[in-house]
Order: structure tokens, then C-alpha cells, then sequence
């Protein structure tokens, strides 16, 4: 292998600083208005509703929702961030540039996934310390957290990275968050365990896959789950596992990238 | 190997059925400014786009400085700098920020001299820290030049570099170019405004609809192709041309004060000198008299007409 052929590790670095860049000059946007609306949860649900239901499961439903909420704006967040990271300059036309740079597909990815999944875990902690003003936190198994915290960022990302190629229109890049990744946040269990819904509905939830990710995350937090935690990490890893084969495929084909 | 670029057999189909292409074969040669000419919509855009990895190919190879754009692309679109014909910049970042940028993508170690450099040539300095939105059209395009040479690159693609640009912007730009090809960089420039591949290129290439219909050195195509015009202003209009000059392809203008003749100048009997005896033996008169090549656009013009 000649040095030509090297991995282009500057590239990966300068496309990964251009995108923290962006977050930190959208600050508003990137980190103070999810921190708003979390608290904004925690009063309607944690206080108004909460005080009401008290507990889930044995956890205080302040406490309980935490996980849920962290986990509804990891995902919303993570797709947002890297299918906007792609869509825009595909919009405004400067990729041409990144096509022709001495590139690979992969370093894009890691590049532009890396920085959509660096903002998306920064804002789950920054919502994770926002909480623990609200309400009393334990966290029983600190390594699961972060590696829920993490996959998922990483999985959402690169779920959005697709959207991102996918999407020939500003609306279309708003769809798939709107119309399928919120009601499936939001049905998943955020808010409650799905054990509280009646017989039919608790097997229908079951295809909803984000049921998995907000039961792992949960139990990394109070040791209390939906459904296993051995299923839910292999649902994560399957829906990532998913979602590296539509990116291979798109990459390989050129799709909407290169025609 | 004489050539940087090699483009042999090149097709493009577009999904639509839409052929940009029709079996491309052009060598560039290393150190040369080369135009590529053609009107609007004859494939010169998709023909740099694949060139430089923007667009795949349907078939035929490229390889730049022997590598192939495909198996060995790291190595070809390295060496190649890109100025679109578009405006097309991240309008929030600045302009230090985005040619750093540029030159991080193509793998170059951070060189901030070399950038203040280019910054400097290209009357950017001051802007260095103004985001690219607040530019204007003029400073914008200057930003994509030094983007495009951030990376110093071997190869440099100007697709339609003074389309809507001012003549001091057009004079640096040539300015710049010239520097350029004294350092050896070989620069490939499409345009439909013939003056400047007339100013500036080496040689010249032809497209249309997707062929490229000649490619010649442009001081051999003006020769060859060009013709040669001789005005003869008149002492006394001329009702017509007298008959004993009627072999020779003479136009009056209609005022009948001037005659103008033309004629093919590599032939070796051109007809100047007989034309003027028997202009004499006629009995006209002309006060003034002058020569001139036609331009590059006629002979464009010329050609473009005589495709089917």
C-alpha cells in the first residue's frame, strides 16, 4: 500500500471540526432549547402529572421518565443533527467539494456521524445534569449507560445521515422525524411502562423498536426493565447493523450522491 | 508520459436516457492551459465532473497523472483543484475556516503561511474573517479559487471562471492563471466566451453534444481554420463590383464604399497582389486598406454550424 492510499485522517478531522463548529455557533439551537424543553417535561409530566401517579415499578415517575427523555432527544437530536450535516451542503451544492476530495466513503461516515454523535451524547449528559436539578438520580450501571447512550447516538446518526442523502426537499428531511421517529418515542414507553398498557397493546408495542432502547437505558439507570436487556442491546445493534448496510449500499450505487 | 490527464472512451448516460457523453478521448498535457469551448448544455460540465469524481461515468477510463480515477482515486483527485461554475459555499463559516477546511479534506498538513499566501493573491486577506455570506458575488469567487488551490494542486479545473465576473476580477484571474502555469500547474478552463480561450489557452478543445469535434494547438486552429479579410475602403462608391474582378469573392458594402475580400491564407496563391492589379487595371481607387484574422469565435461559430 502506497502512502497515496493512506487513510485520510486530516479530512476526517477538518469535516468532524466544521460540524462541532456549527453546533457551537447554533448554540440556541443545539443546546439551550432541548434543555428547555426537557424541564419544561419534567414540570407538566415530573410535577403536574407526576405528583398524581407517584411511582412506577417501584421508581419515583420523576426519576422514571429521565431515561425516556434523554432518550427522546438523543434520537430526534442525533437524526436531525447528521441528516441536516449532509442535506445542507447537497442543498447549497458545496459538496461538491467532499466528492472531490481524495476521500472514502467510510472516513465521510466516521467524520460526519462522529460529529453528529458527539453533540447528541453532549446533550444527553447537559439533559442528564438538568434532571438531576429536578429530581434524585441513580445510575446502577454507569458503563451500560454510556454504552446505550452512545450506540444509540452513533445508530440515530447515521440513521439520519441517510435521511439526509435520502431527502431531495426541505420537507422530506422533516418527515421521517415528524411522522415516525417521535410517535414511536413517544409509544415506546418514555412515560410509562408498557406493562401499564392493556393485554393487545403490549404485544403491539412490542414491534416498535424504540420500546427496546428506552428499556435498555432505563435499566442502566434503576436495574428495572421492559423487556431483557440482552434483547434490547441486540435490537440496538440489529437496527445499526441496518442501518451500515443502507449506507454500504448507498455508497456503493452513488445514490442521489453521485448520479 | 507527456500527458496529466487521459481520458479514453469515456460515455455518460444519464438515468433519465439523457446521453451527456458520446465516446470522450482528450489528453491534457502537463503544463498547458487547455479550453474546452462548447456551448451551453454540450457535456463540458459533466466531462470535468467525472474527471475530478463529482459525476460516475458509464464507461471509458481517466487517469490523472496515471492514476486511475477509479481504482486509485485517492491519489488522482489529490492532485486536482476544482473551481465550479456555481456560488456554491457554506455561507456561515468564514473565509480562514473554509480554505483551512479545503485543504484538511484533501489530506494537506495545516500550512498557515501557504493559506495567508493564497489569501494574499487573491485579495482576500482582509476578508479572512468575514463569513462567506457577507461577500460579495466577486469575493465569493475569489473564495472558490482558494479553496480550489488550498491543496496546491498539480491540476487546476476553472469551469466557466468569468462568467458574471468583473473586469478587474477577470484581469487578476488571468494574472493568476499565468502564475500558475509558471509553476507548472496545468489548468483545463470551459467556456462559452471565446475571447478568453483566444487570451489565454494553449490550446483549444471543441465540444458539442456530447463530442468532442476537434481539438488543435490554437495558434495551428486560427491558421488552419481561420481566414483572412482584406477591407478596401474606396476613393468613389461602387454601384457594383466591376465585372472584370468577378472571379474574386468580393462583397460590397451597400453604401459602395467599401470592398472586402476574402480569402483563405495558407493557400500559396492567396490572389492579394493579382487582386489589387486588376483593381487598378479596373479603374478603382481605394484610399485605405487593412488586414485582419478572423477570431477564434468565428471559426467557433463556423463549426459549430457545420455539425449536423
Amino acid at each position: 500500500m502506497n502512502l497515496r492510499a493512506a487513510p485520510n485522517f486530516r479530512a476526517i478531522w477538518a469535516i468532524y471540526r466544521v460540524e462541532m463548529a456549527r453546533a457551537f455557533r447554533t448554540v440556541l439551537q443545539s443546546i439551550i432549547s432541548p434543555v428547555i424543553s426537557t424541564s419544561l417535561y419534567f414540570v407538566v409530566f415530573g410535577s403536574a402529572i407526576g405528583s398524581r401517579i407517584t411511582e412506577i415499578d417501584g421508581i419515583a415517575y420523576g426519576a422514571f421518565i429521565v431515561p425516556g427523555l434523554m432518550m427522546l432527544s438523543l434520537l430526534t437530536q442525533s437524526i436531525s443533527n447528521a441528516s441536516f450535516a449532509i442535506y445542507f451542503p447537497k442543498f447549497v451544492g458545496s459538496i461538491y467539494e467532499l466528492l472531490s476530495a481524495p476521500v472514502s466513503y467510510l472516513e465521510i461516515i466516521i467524520a460526519y456521524v462522529g460529529g453528529a454523535a458527539t453533540k447528541s451524547v453532549m446533550l444527553g449528559l447537559i439533559i442528564l445534569a438538568t434532571a438531576a436539578l429536578f429530581v434524585p438520580l441513580r445510575i446502577e450501571h454507569p458503563f451500560w449507560m454510556i454504552a446505550f447512550l452512545v450506540l444509540t447516538a452513533v445508530t440515530f446518526s447515521l440513521f439520519g445521515f441517510i435521511i439526509g442523502i435520502w431527502a431531495k426537499t426541505f420537507e422530506q428531511l422533516q418527515l421521517v422525524p415528524l411522522l415516525i421517529v417521535t410517535p414511536l418515542t413517544f409509544l415506546g414507553g418514555s412515560f410509562y411502562s408498557i406493562h401499564m398498557l392493556p393485554g393487545i397493546w403490549k404485544t403491539i408495542t412490542l414491534f416498535n423498536p424504540v420500546v427496546y432502547l428506552i428499556s435498555g437505558f432505563r435499566w442502566s439507570f434503576y436495574g428495572k426493565a421492559d423487556v431483557s436487556v440482552g434483547v434490547s442491546l441486540g435490537m440496538t445493534v440489529m437496527f445499526l447493523a441496518i442501518c451500515i448496510a443502507i449506507v454500504a449500499w448507498i455508497f456503493k450505487t452513488g445514490y442521489r450522491l453521485r448520479n | 508520459m507527456s500527458s496529466i490527464i487521459s481520458i479514453s472512451g469515456v460515455t455518460k448516460t444519464y438515468a433519465t436516457g439523457f446521453k451527456a457523453l458520446k465516446e470522450i478521448n482528450l489528453d491534457i498535457e502537463r503544463g498547458e492551459i487547455f479550453a474546452l469551448l462548447g456551448p451551453n448544455g454540450a457535456g463540458k460540465t459533466t466531462l470535468i465532473s467525472i474527471v475530478c469524481g463529482i459525476v460516475n461515468r458509464s464507461s471509458g477510463t481517466v487517469t490523472v497523472d496515471g492514476h486511475d480515477i477509479g481504482r486509485d482515486y485517492r491519489a488522482a483527485r489529490s492532485l486536482i483543484g476544482l473551481v465550479p461554475q456555481e456560488l456554491t459555499i457554506d455561507a456561515f463559516e468564514t473565509v480562514w475556516a473554509t480554505v483551512n477546511y479545503s485543504r484538511g479534506l484533501f489530506g494537506k498538513a495545516p500550512n498557515k503561511e501557504f493559506v495567508e499566501k493564497v489569501l494574499r493573491d487573491l485579495s482576500l486577506w482582509e476578508k479572512k474573517d468575514s463569513k462567506a455570506i457577507t461577500l460579495s458575488g466577486g469575493m465569493k469567487r475569489r473564495l472558490m479559487i482558494a479553496k480550489a488551490l488550498s491543496h496546491e494542486p498539480r491540476v487546476l479545473f476553472l469551469d466557466e471562471p468569468t462568467a458574471g465576473v468583473d473586469v478587474e476580477l477577470r484581469q487578476d484571474m488571468w494574472a493568476m492563471v499565468r502564475r500558475l502555469r509558471e509553476d507548472g500547474v496545468t489548468i483545463i478552463l470551459t467556456t462559452h466566451y471565446i475571447e478568453e480561450a483566444e487570451a489565454m489557452a494553449d490550446r483549444v478543445g471543441v465540444i458539442n453534444k456530447g463530442e468532442i469535434i476537434l481539438v488543435e494547438g490554437k495558434a495551428e486552429l486560427m491558421r488552419k481554420l481561420g481566414r483572412k479579410q482584406m477591407n478596401l475602403e474606396l476613393r468613389a462608391p461602387l454601384a457594383a463590383v466591376p465585372d472584370g474582378l468577378s472571379h474574386y469573392s468580393l462583397e460590397l458594402s451597400d453604401d459602395g464604399n467599401q470592398l472586402t475580400y476574402t480569402y483563405d491564407n495558407q493557400s500559396d496563391r492567396p490572389g492579394v497582389a493579382s487582386l489589387i492589379r486588376d483593381l487598378e487595371a479596373a479603374g478603382v481607387q481605394f484610399r485605405d486598406l487593412d488586414t485582419k484574422n478572423s477570431s477564434l469565435e468565428e471559426i467557433f461559430v463556423n463549426l459549430l454550424r457545420q455539425e449536423p
